[in-house]
């Protein structure tokens, strides 16, 4: 009786947590598990394991047991000879690619936007749009068939004006601008999506009264549709920059060979041969984690100058 | 733009639209040439291709590099697993990104917030490859199509436009409505709202698979077992790595060296083809979903 009454008294308060529970929807909580585990697994165990970069990682050991080093990788890249070399390619090729590539699509939009819905618009959008879906590995193969010496199609085309066989792949010189074009050629009509987006939303009420006050074409992109994108602009420019040190790596493995090393080796690529060809973890890790870090700064800055300058920012 | 032509353009407009419209052509002509020539180089005999004889339409009209690609059997196992990791990996991506992103468009789930802050900042810090690479190790999914699938398996982005796309076509009023008729979340999620969700499914399935299909990076990282290699490291094989015999770094055996001079001759029969090969599915599809990929980037767009 006594233990009975005593069990009443345990379980009262326990249901009512359980119904308390339901209003705060386990269900919920279910859905979210999946996604949760994945960012937990995939995203937050690696930022732990970058502590590698502070160690001497001994894979016997393991991350933890691994003893401390301090910033022993982070000075022995500073002072590597090839750290300057590695920064300079890494903002060489990706600030050229920045200044061609961001405004292509913009224009590309602007022009676009101006085309009558119909066939020549929906044709010249969708064969744009369309080397964006070619993978990274067949752009590759393309371009390093493209431009062989000596059977490339670029190699006989400039030799109709007249010009002699260019070893583009294996001269250093060369590769930034095939990086950079090659990429153009690839990303410039997708790029122009997102514009022709914000393009839809302009007031067609204003080019009309534009149009009745006398503006010309060229007025009315330059003071009417150029506003309108200019919010995307901004944060598109800012995500790009704040991702300068990170993109583009998988095509750059590609393009790279032994011979235009001197122009393709970013830091990217160096944390990928260290770190998984050479098995210097601990190396790579610290090269990986200072690339993040710059990218974060660039991101912070650019997102600071573009809200003072344009009231758009990501926060 | 369709405003009213009411207004007659002006002569400067008209010089100024020839302009707009040679541009649009100069684009479309750059981008469609290289995939034209593609098309021709695989049914033109190598000898054509490489003297520069075939530049636009097929010169010696043969299929002899697809004969050759027909009978590689790289390539397809490359393909079939391909296809493995593709199916697979969207529907854990979907999987993942689809109940998630709906949870966190609930105007009354308290957490959401704090879940959305909580993928945010994974698009900004990251642990990077090396530490990744160790935890995918520790795993033990080295050499599994786990590595491939699961790595990747979600994006922030995709969730976010997801949620976005929730919030905007499936009225909160209806759900709630359901709730006050006794459904529980399972219920409204499953019948109610993934019935309403084909649109923004597919999209995300496209944008998954697209990804999958296309990538090597992971299957470089994280496979040393070749039978499991997916088409792009195939393609890799063949299309860059010939190129670089003398590069020790990239991974070249003896084996493959001695037999470098017959692989060269055929990797010349067979290059054009294999990347027709390899992107026809992509390109078969493409015209028909173009505007799935495209409302997945405007939906994207709407939350800046």
């Amino acid at each position: 009786m006594g233990l009975a009454s005593q069990n009443q008294m345990q379980t009262l308060p326990a249901r009512q947590k359980v119904e308390k529970l339901h209003k705060v929807d386990w269900q919920l909580f279910v859905l979210i598990t999946p996604a949760v585990i994945f960012f937990i697994v995939f995203c937050y165990a690696p930022m732990y394991g970058v502590i590698i970069a502070f160690k001497d990682y001994i894979p016997s050991l393991g991350i933890w047991n691994s003893p401390w080093v301090g910033f022993k990788y982070f000075n022995q890249f500073f002072k590597s000879y090839y750290f300057w070399d590695l920064i300079k390619n890494t903002l060489g090729v990706q600030v050229y690619y920045l200044i061609v590539g961001f405004p292509l699509p913009i224009i590309l939009a602007l022009a676009l936007n101006e085309m009558k819905d119909g066939f020549s618009k929906k044709f010249s959008q969708t064969i744009t749009y369309a080397p964006n879906f070619i993978s990274v590995v067949v752009m590759g193969g393309m371009i390093i068939a493209f431009l062989d010496p000596s059977t490339g199609i670029i190699n006989h085309l400039i030799g109709f004006l007249g010009i002699k066989p260019i070893s583009f792949m294996s001269d250093p010189r060369w590769f930034k601008t095939i990086y950079v074009w090659s990429g153009v050629w690839q990303t410039t009509g997708w790029g122009s999506v997102i514009y022709l987006a914000a393009l839809a939303g302009v007031d067609p009420a204003l080019h009309e009264e534009a149009i009745v006050d006398g503006a010309s074409k060229l007025q009315r992109i330059w003071h009417i549709n150029i506003p309108a994108i200019v919010p995307t602009m901004v944060i598109l420019l800012i995500l790009n920059v704040g991702n300068l040190f990170a993109m583009g790596y998988e095509k750059i493995l590609l393009l790279q060979n032994p011979l235009n090393m001197s122009s393709s080796n970013v830091i990217a690529t160096f944390v990928y041969k260290q770190g998984l060809l050479d098995g210097q973890y601990s190396y790579a890790a610290a090269v990986g984690l200072f690339n993040a870090l710059i990218n974060a700064v660039l991101l912070i800055v650019v997102n600071r100058i573009a809200s003072k300058v344009s009231d758009t920012s990501l926060w | 733009m369709q405003h009213s032509r009411l207004v007659k353009d002006t002569h400067a407009d008209r010089i100024f639209k020839i302009f707009l419209n040679i541009f649009i052509l100069l684009a479309v002509l750059i981008v469609l040439y290289p995939l034209i020539y593609l098309l021709s180089a695989s049914v033109s005999s190598p000898q054509s291709v490489n003297s520069g004889q075939m530049w636009l339409f097929p010169v010696k009209f043969n299929l002899d590099g697809y004969k050759v690609i027909l009978r590689y059997s790289d390539i397809w196992r490359g393909y079939g697993m391909t296809i493995i990791y593709t199916f697979v990996g969207t529907l854990v991506s979907l999987f993942i990104t689809i109940p998630c992103a709906y949870a966190i468009s609930r105007p009354d789930f308290k957490g959401k917030t704090w879940v959305t802050n909580f993928m945010l900042v994974t698009m900004f810090l990251n642990g990077g490859l090396i530490p990744t690479y160790l935890i995918v190790k520790s795993l033990g999914m080295m050499d599994t199509i786990w590595a491939i699938i699961l790595p990747g398996a979600a994006s922030v982005y995709n969730i976010i436009v997801t949620r976005s796309f929730l919030q905007a076509s499936i009225p909160w009023e209806m759900q709630e409505a359901a709730k006050i008729d006794g459904a529980s979340t399972f219920q409204i999620f499953f019948r109610l709202v993934l019935p309403l969700s084909a649109p923004i499914i597919a999209v995300m399935a496209l944008f998954y698979g697209a990804g999958q299909w296309n990538s090597y990076f992971n299957a470089l990282v994280y496979l040393t077992n070749k039978s499991l290699y997916p088409l792009q490291m195939v393609l890799r094989q063949i299309l860059v790595l010939k190129d670089m015999q003398q590069g020790a770094s990239t991974g070249l055996t003896a084996e493959t060296a001695q037999a470098a001079y017959s692989k060269e001759q055929l990797v010349e029969i067979i290059k054009y083809g294999v990347m027709i090969v390899s992107t026809v599915p992509i390109i078969a599809v493409y015209p028909f979903l173009q505007r799935y990929f495209v409302k997945g980037v405007l939906i994207g767009s709407l939350k800046g």
